[in-house]
């Protein structure tokens, strides 16, 4: 019996199509545009101004507050204006734009092929290189990641999960990434380990990567202390409590933390990240990126760089295909649609999907049968049914009480519902609301 | 026969009586004194229940106006000037006269002149579309135009036209602000009432700078200062890359829609300018 999540959960078409194929390497850009708002907390400070000579991993905007991550330069070049350009969040915010210098970037590569397994810094020295490199989650919320690692007394830390299930639809830049860097991960592991203190690793993967699961359980065979998890095929396996229920049979606590229940998740791709960071102290400057979609001629993964314009990305792979509608950003569950195609990636692109045209339209919106879909597919055991119907009438201290803040935004709901009522959307906008009640 | 009908008519006019006492009895043991001012007021005000005073109701309103001792930061939008001297005549108390306002729209992207570059089909809600992105057009701070103020409005007093762009009825708008706070993008104002309902505004939010502006709508204000040079007042500032005209300062004279080399100050009602030979 595979281990899953007990509540909820539902199971899309995987469509997997880059799951045979390796990591390719992007050239390099000739221009990025680094956004300063690439991760969950305060937008980071710019520290260099127009006309500045910037070198490869350049600090080029700090972190400003306690929840939020340094950004540095992910090419050699000049800086040719600091500028608001339109993101994938829809709006314009605040970006540097870098004039590529492609000979100086190519000799500036951190070359990180070569295993290091000797750990020399200490658990407090790695946290410290974790903040200074500017890595963030990985999997897709970009949660600063030193910020996760910091343990305290009151919640003592005993677990750490690898999070390598990738469990949104067409993605499979996790799935590669552990392939090609096995040993390194390893290694990130033992630097996790020694940063927590903890004695206890379980690596969870889902089922559909069976190579990736018989890798990781040959090369930890004489490790007792970590344990390779083979998860069940549902979504949204991947989801931080989804995950700590599913291997540990651990409840997080409403509204809390997994450090609540003494457990620390961390993608895999974060963990190569920090291997990277401590072992060769180089900042997190590109991040391996699915390119995906069924009329892409040449459908992928790539390293990409933090900046690369999705359009450079687009004609790397054979340019767009002809009846494309929508290109997201992420998956198809939880990923947004990007607005052109002059958006840059960022720390938490984890795919570029084309959608064609004849999947990309939202059906027409009909009357709630009360067929109790969303509540039987959501994995928080919530009812989204009853909490959009509370935020279409603006009642949300109503919707509050029904526990609207622990929603997770899977969009399972959304894809179960027969009647194509959009759950997810008012659910997003009722948290909205609350947020800024909250702050006013 | 005749005992029955005693028997029922003393039974039943007993249980009326001992409940009328009951009733009576409670009703004094728990009797709330209600101002009778309190009904008299709410006699006066229009009884929209629009909100627009910032109370939940004409009833909370009536309340507040009794129980507070200076009213003279409280207005009717709905009633205007009128109701609130009546009101005061029997209160006894002073009140500020207020000059009538108006709702005004300051967006004019119509499809011709501002081009769609997305599509939009997520529910019809002008705050949800604005929550996940920036619009179907390329100007983040225009009408999205799917009609959240004209549901707001509870006197019809405002529709959307052709192109999707909110239009307000002067003579049904009583300000009372419902449109304004229902408005994501903080595109409608409220501006004082002008006589034959004429009107100089500049109609557009846009504080982008005036290459990304124009290139997103032809209509945009692209902060050129040319109003600001003419205006014989000093009514014009421009912020962020937008020009605004204080109504308190305007008299109307023209000059600024004259010089705007993108149409984004308008007036109307005025007569047509006659043509110099």
């Amino acid at each position: 019996m595979l281990q899953t999540f007990p509540l909820g959960g539902i199971h899309p078409p995987e469509n997997k199509l880059t799951k045979d194929k390796p990591i390719e390497k992007m050239p390099i850009p000739k221009t990025v545009y680094v956004p300063v708002a690439q991760h969950i907390g305060i937008p980071s400070e710019i520290v260099v101004n127009k006309k500045d000579v910037v070198i490869t991993g350049q600090l080029i905007a700090k972190a400003s507050g306690k929840i939020s991550a340094h950004i540095h330069s992910p090419v050699s070049g000049k800086v040719t204006k600091i500028d608001k350009i339109v993101d994938h969040s829809g709006y314009k915010q605040q970006c540097i734009v870098i004039k590529t210098d492609i000979k100086a970037t190519e000799e500036a590569q951190i070359n990180t092929d070569k295993l290091r397994t000797e750990i020399k810094l200490s658990p407090k020295e790695i946290l410290e290189r974790i903040h200074e490199c500017g890595i963030v989650g990985l999997g897709g919320a970009t949660f600063p990641s030193e910020v996760k690692l910091h343990v305290n007394a009151d919640n003592p830390v005993d677990t750490l999960i690898v999070n390598g299930v990738e469990c949104e639809p067409y993605l499979t830049a996790d799935h590669a990434l552990m392939l090609a860097k096995s040993k390194e991960i390893l290694v990130g592991i033992q630097i996790l380990i020694k940063a927590l203190g903890v004695d206890n690793v379980i690596i969870g993967i889902e089922n559909n990567k069976p190579n990736a699961i018989e890798l990781f359980e040959k090369l930890t065979k004489n490790n007792d202390n970590i344990k390779v998890a083979s998860l069940k095929v549902k979504y949204p396996q991947g989801g931080e409590k989804q995950l700590i229920k599913a291997v540990l049979n651990r409840e997080v606590p409403k509204g809390g933390l997994p450090n609540q229940v003494g457990v620390v998740v961390h993608n895999v791709g974060t963990v190569f990240a920090i291997y990277e960071a401590v072992q060769y102290n180089k900042p997190l400057m590109e991040r391996v990126v699915t390119l995906t979609g069924k009329n892409l001629i040449n459908a992928s993964n790539f390293w990409v760089k933090i900046g690369t314009p999705v359009k450079d990305l687009l004609e790397a792979s054979g340019g767009i295909p002809e009846d494309t509608e929508k290109i997201i950003n992420g998956g198809p569950m939880m990923g947004k649609a990007l607005k052109n195609t002059d958006i840059p990636v960022i720390k938490g692109t984890s795919g570029i999907l084309l959608m064609p045209d004849v999947e990309s339209h939202r059906p027409e919106v009909q009357a709630c049968i009360r067929c109790g879909g969303c509540v039987s597919v959501c994995p928080m055991g919530l009812e989204p049914y009853l909490l959009m119907s509370l935020i279409e009438r603006s009642r949300i201290e109503n919707a509050i009480d029904n526990d609207l803040m622990t929603c997770i935004e899977c969009g399972s709901c959304s894809y179960i519902c027969p009647a194509h009522r959009p759950l997810l959307d008012f659910i997003r906008f009722g948290k909205k609301l609350h947020n800024q009640n909250k702050a006013s | 026969m005749n005992d029955v009908l005693m028997q029922s008519v003393g039974i039943l006019g007993g249980l009326g009586l001992l409940s009328s006492i009951f009733l009576f009895v409670i009703s004094k043991a728990f009797y709330v004194y209600e101002d009778p001012k309190i009904a008299l007021v709410e006699d006066i005000l229009p009884t929209a229940n629009c909100g627009g005073c910032g109370s939940p109701g004409c009833s909370a309103f009536a309340e507040k106006l009794v129980k507070t001792d200076d009213i003279s930061d409280l207005f009717c939008p709905v009633g205007g000037n009128e109701t609130m001297q009546e009101i005061a005549k029997l209160l006894g108390k002073e009140i500020k006269e207020k000059p009538p306002m108006l709702a005004v729209v300051r967006c004019q992207g119509y499809c011709d002149v501002r081009p769609h570059t997305t599509k939009y089909e997520g529910p019809i809600s002008c705050a949800i579309e604005s929550m996940i992105y920036s619009g179907e057009t390329d100007c983040q701070y225009g009408c999205l135009g799917n009609g959240d103020c004209v549901d707001a409005c509870l006197f019809d007093a405002i529709y959307m036209d052709e192109t999707d762009i909110p239009v307000v009825i002067s003579d049904k708008c009583t300000a009372c602000n419902a449109c304004v706070e229902a408005c994501p993008r903080d595109i409608i104002e409220l501006r004082p009432k002008n006589k034959k309902d004429l009107k100089i505004f500049v109609s557009c939010v846009n504080h982008d700078v005036a290459g990304a502006a124009r290139k997103s709508c032809q209509n945009a204000c692209i902060a050129c200062g040319k109003c600001v040079e003419v205006c014989p007042k000093e009514a014009i500032t421009i912020t962020d890359n937008l020009a605004y005209i204080d109504p308190v300062y305007c008299t109307l004279c023209r000059k600024c829609v004259d010089v705007c080399p993108t149409n984004a100050i308008v007036e109307t009602n005025f007569p047509v300018k006659k043509v110099k030979a």
